[in-house]
């Protein structure tokens, strides 16, 4: 691998970009490709396969046999609101691999007290996501029960095909928030991808066994996404 | 957590090596049949002293990656290895776990 290649490689992997690598297995000189770039014809189809699948592997060819590896991004979780089940979901999202970041503007919650070693941001959601924008790489969790700081994001979270975006709510609050998002434009389908009530039914009840719910459902939305219908792999 | 970056991870091991001025090369799982402890594109990474982060199996057949991965940092010339399962009478290098694994090294040039 050229030291280039290497760089480029990690430079991509800091900034959250999906990059493919393929390695000549003769021996001749390696190529990256990042998403989103443009990729010459040879290899598109085989480099947008890798993108989507996220699945590394070994590409025949007439010019001989290549192996193409794929590095995704780590999973993020962004947390909207920092109420009592944020402070739990930040203790066991590292256990279980995922990066975390909290943001609500309540500076009453978002105190670094309450979140100590978190990644906590002390902004409104819409001021936050610009410095880091989501991704399909990101599950949206949002928990403030406050529309005016849980909607946008959610609408940000579904149009940046966020793997997983989950609301806290009862039905009866889901079902307005429901009324406001499809007045603000989203479609039926894009409602349908809202996780609420929010976290799998496992009867949980005080605000750690419903962080522990939310994060499974986060698990199987991450281990179970239809890899296929994944929006922004090169064309 | 804080948006640290990983200090385990491979990759960034190695460009770190690389501006030291330390050679390296770099092991990476290309294909596995049946039990195989890491998946494809899983690293391991080198230096011409012999030091090593990462890994390509479950610590099985680390050590002849390593023994390998001088050579390739001597010659320039990438290698593809097969490890099979272990022969426990030949004392051979394998996977214990029954599944067989093909690594590429390669140098980091340039």
């Amino acid at each position: 691998m050229e030291r280039k290649i290497l760089e480029a490689l990690n430079a991509a992997r800091s900034a959250r970009r999906a990059a493919v690598t393929v390695s000549d297995l003769a021996g001749g000189s390696g190529l990256i490709y990042l998403e989103g770039d443009d990729c010459p014809e040879t290899w598109r189809a085989a480099v947008g396969r890798a993108l989507q699948s996220g699945k590394a592997g070994i590409v025949d060819t007439e010019q001989g046999s290549f192996f193409l590896n794929v590095y995704l991004p780590p999973p993020r979780i962004v947390v909207i609101g920092a109420v009592h089940i944020s402070q739990a979901l930040a203790q066991l999202a590292p256990v279980a691999g995922f990066d975390l970041t909290i943001i609500d503007p309540r500076t009453a919650f978002a105190t670094p007290e309450r979140f100590a070693g978190v990644e906590l941001i002390a902004e409104w959601p819409e001021d936050a996501l610009k410095e880091r924008p989501l991704d399909r790489f990101t599950a949206l969790v949002a928990v403030t029960h406050d529309p005016k700081i849980d909607d946008e994001p959610i609408r940000a979270a579904l149009a940046a095909g966020c793997f997983y975006v989950g609301a806290l709510g009862s039905r009866k609050t889901h079902a307005t928030r429901v009324e406001r998002l499809r007045r603000a434009g989203a479609s039926d389908a894009e409602i349908g991808r809202i996780r609420a009530p929010i976290g799998l039914d496992i009867a949980a009840a005080s605000p750690a066994e419903i962080a522990v719910a939310i994060l499974a459902e986060i698990i199987e939305a991450l281990r179970r996404r239809d890899t296929s219908q994944i929006k922004g792999a090169i064309a | 957590m804080l948006a640290a970056k990983n200090v385990l991870d491979p990759l960034d091991i190695a460009e770190a090596w690389v501006r030291e001025g330390r050679e390296v090369a770099i092991a990476t799982v290309i294909e596995t049949w049946g039990s195989a402890p890491r998946p494809v594109g899983s690293h391991l990474v080198i230096d011409g002293e012999g030091n090593f982060q990462g890994s390509v199996s479950g610590g099985c057949v680390e050590g002849a990656v390593i023994t390998e991965a001088a050579d390739v940092i001597a010659s320039g010339a990438p290698k593809v290895l097969d490890f099979g399962v272990a022969d426990e009478t030949a004392w051979r290098v394998g996977l214990s776990c029954g599944g067989r694994i093909r690594v590429l090294v390669e140098r980091v040039d340039g």
